[in-house]
């Protein structure tokens, strides 16, 4: 089947089989390997990616379901040569140790901080529900995202 | 000139990151090799069952098949399936199942595609016809006469009787005021990485050479046991740890899918690969703990233990990985933990059951050990009505007492634990913690405060200490080069997957050499690049990769002394390295740029008597002893008698690691571990069920925590160096796994303990916790 779609802001049109996954497709036909595989039952959420602005679990959507649609990958989350403010706070609040669940991680905090530009602990914690970290403990990932919250609140204040 | 600051010992940011916050880092599933195939593994339904027959043709004819193995096909072809811990029977362990299934997720053949969709429906296209047996699933019922048999050749399921006896115990239990009994169970476990395991192999008809990329903990070793399995020479092996996403020990090891794997890259002439799906994570992975033991301790009314005696049963699954059996050892040498007991004895019956196999998993025997001897400490308490800190203090060893040997033999580096204790007392303001406790339960509330002080092994250690048949010992290994440029090259022969080594060690080399951290690169992780080496396990990265690491660095710095004191009309022991040059130590001001020394060692137009041009050492550092880190960690919790629920109110943990290299990246690694021990006591368990079939096999059914799942850990620190190795560390990996199980386990059960309720085994969830008071309170 024809698939159009904006994957970082790049149109792209390529033939899928109808059954493939939309994380296979990001993955295998459109090589964004950012994103990756952890459970394929929409529990880990390191597949997670926006679709048309919010954030999914790639492994459970059909790439023909992003038919027209909007798709940003931890690739395309930056914009520009320097990193999301996400990106950086991971980085400076040592958010990750192995990095597998991490892009995931981030694609969820950033749907959390478009809806929630000043969220407590508890309100990150409570948003991560859906994304499975085995190294950090969880507590750096809070602080990590608190970090980027506060960058862009200066941003928009700016 | 701007200064160059020092690293060591600040909060640095991790050199790995960049690459892995932006989508850039490459684990195996992301490799795109040309011509690349997709194999797939169809796995047994059974946990115990006879193949009957095995219908391929239909699979081998779909479109986009290249080939269908089965088990047999593949009989003779590649070695067993490596154990190098020793054990009275190791099975012959078949890459594919050969005749015979003995548990859920055993690979019985394997189909290559040029796809991964392709392969699925060729998996669905193949017909095995099962001749189901009863399996054994209890491992305390493994040797009772009439169990089904696992592997026939044996004519039993004991998979070794091991016994550390000592008569002093009797003695002293004779002496005793009192022989506590009691059962624990340390249930099992997975592991988890997020990454699931996955190889991809590559093989080079032109130069016979193979190489295999897999997510492992242990290049090196792989490629040593690759080899043999293979009859390849290991110089034509190449073995390639990519980015690794995780492994907690269950990547410490060598699987059927890796031989497999490279098998068929050789056999088709093509580059294959292969992806651990979850599910096959779940059942195919190994899994950790597993260990039921019988306990009597000889106590006496001032709260002193005088002996300790265990029997233990030890699940080890349906066949042996590379150290199943080798794991229960340490927790029967460490349970009598930070304490002086005098007399230990134990004996471990390992046994072969329809499952998984057991292995390394986060703590490995230390978690397993400490559990037992803090369950013990309150036990002790509660038998005789005193403060569970007190009967701790009772027994630790005093800090005078270091080097200390121990009832398991085993000779404790150093340590102060009444430090640790006193620090994480005064952080939870322990009286004050009592005293709403009592507050509280006058209000029906169920609050508990659990305590544990541990001690473990880390950085094993003398090469005797390691299975005489593992290839490698207990040493590690390091390159370091100065490139022409001044800049530093580190190989070293750990294989760091989230420890962040390119960072700790980065900045022990900048500051060795007076550089730059950025002007620091470390190598791991490929054995066509990097020197054998042991690999990451056993928090060994920087407890003996460091020192090792450090050796190479000395080197260098002797050599570079020399060629300086030439230039600079100094005698070598008086120059320093500092802000990219070597100067006096008297007078700074007289120096030369690093550049100058590297120049004359690479251009060696004026040859330096004595020495070799060029600036590369590598060294082998053998440590004297492991190092034994300890601490104690304390939780307030609050139990809902209504649900069952337990509610994290604090959480307190001060760990001694020795010295403290990267402050955030020691922190990262207790957090995470202290998570992982939460989770084996209050959510985590893996569940086969009467026949053996896997329950929890998904993330949906093993309950991994989430965020909100667990506390807010508030940490702190002692620092009692380690005289084992020159950089005092003592490793941090496993330390938070090992604190948290019984501390938390010890307050839910504080929490309990008006209900007269004295034990329950993990892991403590809601249903189990809500029957136990419903219980209590019927009893009333």
């Amino acid at each position: 089947m024809q698939l159009n779609l904006t994957i970082n802001g790049e149109r792209r049109e390529d033939d899928v089989d109808p059954r493939m996954l939309l994380v296979h497709y990001l993955r295998d036909v459109a090589g964004l390997t950012g994103t990756h595989v952890g459970c394929e039952t929409s529990i880990c959420g390191a597949c997670t990616v926006h679709l048309d602005g919010r954030a999914v679990k790639s492994c459970t959507v059909l790439a023909m379901q992003a038919l027209g649609a909007e798709v940003i990958t931890i690739e395309g989350l930056a914009r520009g040569p320097a990193m999301h403010p996400l990106q950086q706070g991971f980085w400076e609040e040592h958010g990750l140790q192995c990095g597998f669940c991490t892009p995931g991680m981030i694609m969820t905090a950033a749907d959390l901080l478009a809806r929630n530009a000043n969220p407590t602990d508890g309100e990150i914690r409570e948003a991560l529900e859906g994304n499975l970290c085995r190294c950090t403990g969880y507590q750096h990932i809070v602080n990590a995202i608190q970090y980027a919250a506060k960058k862009l609140r200066e941003q928009k204040a700016a | 000139m701007a200064v160059i600051p020092k690293f060591v010992g600040e909060r640095i940011k991790r050199r790995e990151d960049p690459r892995l916050v932006t989508g850039a880092a490459t684990y195996v599933d992301d490799l795109r090799l040309p011509g690349m195939l997709c194999a797939m593994v169809l796995r047994s339904p059974h946990a115990h069952a006879k193949i009957i027959s095995l219908e391929l043709e239909k699979a081998r004819a779909l479109k986009g098949v290249v080939a269908v193995f089965s088990g047999a096909d593949l009989k003779n072809k590649i070695g067993s399936v490596p154990c190098v811990a020793p054990a009275d029977h190791v099975p012959f362990h078949p890459v594919l199942a050969q005749g015979k299934v003995r548990f859920i997720g055993e690979g019985v053949a394997v189909v290559v595609a040029v796809a991964p969709y392709l392969a699925q429906d060729a998996l669905d296209l193949i017909e095995v016809d099962y001749d189901p047996l009863e399996a054994v699933i209890d491992p305390e019922k493994a040797l009772e006469p009439g169990a089904p048999i696992l592997h026939e050749e044996f004519g039993t399921n004991s998979v070794t009787l091991a016994s550390v006896p000592n008569p002093a115990v009797e003695d002293a239990m004779r002496k005793a005021d009192k022989i506590i009994k009691f059962r624990i169970y340390n249930q099992r476990l997975a592991p988890v990485p997020m990454e699931p395991r996955g190889t991809v192999a590559k093989w080079d008809a032109g130069y016979r050479q193979l190489t295999v990329w897999s997510s492992t903990q242990i290049p090196h070793l792989l490629r040593s046991q690759l080899a043999e399995q293979l009859k390849l020479g290991e110089n034509k092996l190449r073995v390639i740890a990519p980015e690794v996403g995780g492994g907690f020990g269950a990547k410490l090891n060598v699987y059927a899918e890796e031989a497999l794997v490279a098998y068929l890259a050789m056999a088709l002439n093509r580059p294959v690969k292969w992806i651990e799906r979850r599910r096959e994570n779940m059942s195919g992975t190994t899994h950790g703990r597993d260990q039921i033991a019988y306990l009597e301790v000889a106590a006496h009314k001032d709260g002193t233990v005088t002996a300790v005696k265990a029997r233990f049963v030890c699940d080890m699954g349906a066949y042996l990985q590379l150290l199943t059996p080798a794991i229960p050892g340490f927790s029967g040498l460490m349970m009598t933990g930070c304490y002086k007991i005098p007399a230990l004895a134990f004996e471990q019956q390992m046994v072969f059951t329809n499952k998984m196999a057991t292995d390394a998993y986060r703590g490995a025997g230390r978690p397993e050990a400490a559990y037992i001897a803090e369950r013990m400490m309150d036990m002790v308490a509660g038998e005789f009505g005193l403060d569970p800190v007190e009967v701790r203090r009772k027994n630790f060893f005093a800090k005078e007492s270091f080097p200390v040997a121990t009832a398991g033999g085993l000779t404790y580096d150093s340590g102060d634990y009444d430090r640790a204790l006193n620090k994480a007392l005064e952080m939870i303001d322990y009286p004050k913690a009592r005293a709403e406790q009592a507050e509280a339960r006058k209000h029906g509330r169920y609050v508990g405060i659990g305590i544990a002080s541990y001690v473990e092994i880390c950085g094993i250690g003398p090469s005797s200490l390691l299975p005489p048949k593992l290839k490698g010992g207990g040493w590690e290994s390091s390159t370091v080069r100065i490139e022409p440029d001044c800049k530093v090259t580190v190989l070293t022969g750990v294989s760091p997957h989230g420890q962040g080594q390119e960072t700790t060690f980065a900045q022990l080399v900048a500051d060795a050499f007076g550089i730059d951290i950025d002007d620091v690169n470390v190598v791991h992780g490929d054995t066509a690049i990097v020197q054998y080496g042991i690999g990451t396990f056993g928090s060994r990265g920087t407890t003996v990769g460091g020192p090792a690491l450090m050796l190479s660095v000395g080197k260098l710095q002797d050599k570079m002394r020399k060629i300086a004191s030439t230039m600079m009309e100094a005698p070598p022991d008086q120059l320093v390295f500092s802000n990219r040059t070597v100067a006096l130590k008297s007078d700074p001001s007289k120096s030369i740029a690093l550049q100058q020394v590297v120049d004359a060692a690479y251009g060696y137009k004026q040859p330096i008597p004595g020495l070799e041009p060029g600036l590369d050492a590598t060294s082998f550092y053998e440590p004297t002893n492991c190092t034994f880190p300890f601490g104690s960690h304390v939780a307030v919790v609050e139990v809902d008698p209504e649900t069952g629920v337990t509610k994290f109110l604090r959480y307190v943990a001060v760990d001694d690691c020795g010295k403290i290299l990267s402050p955030l990246l020691v922190e990262g690694q207790i957090h995470g571990g202290i998570a992982q021990g939460i989770a084996q006591a209050l959510y985590e368990e893996v569940v086969y069920d009467e026949n053996g079939q896997l329950i929890t096999a998904t993330l949906m059914d093993y309950a991994v925590p989430k965020a909100n799942m667990l506390p807010h850990y508030e940490l702190a620190s002692t620092v009692t160096p380690s005289p084992v190795n020159p950089l005092g560390v003592k490793g941090v990996g496993e330390a938070g796994t090992i604190g948290s199980t019984p501390c938390v386990v010890n307050a839910v059960l504080d929490a309990l303990a008006p209900l007269g309720i004295r034990h329950l085994d993990m892991p403590l969830k809601p249903e189990k916790v809500w029957r136990a008071i419903r219980d209590a309170r019927a009893k009333g």
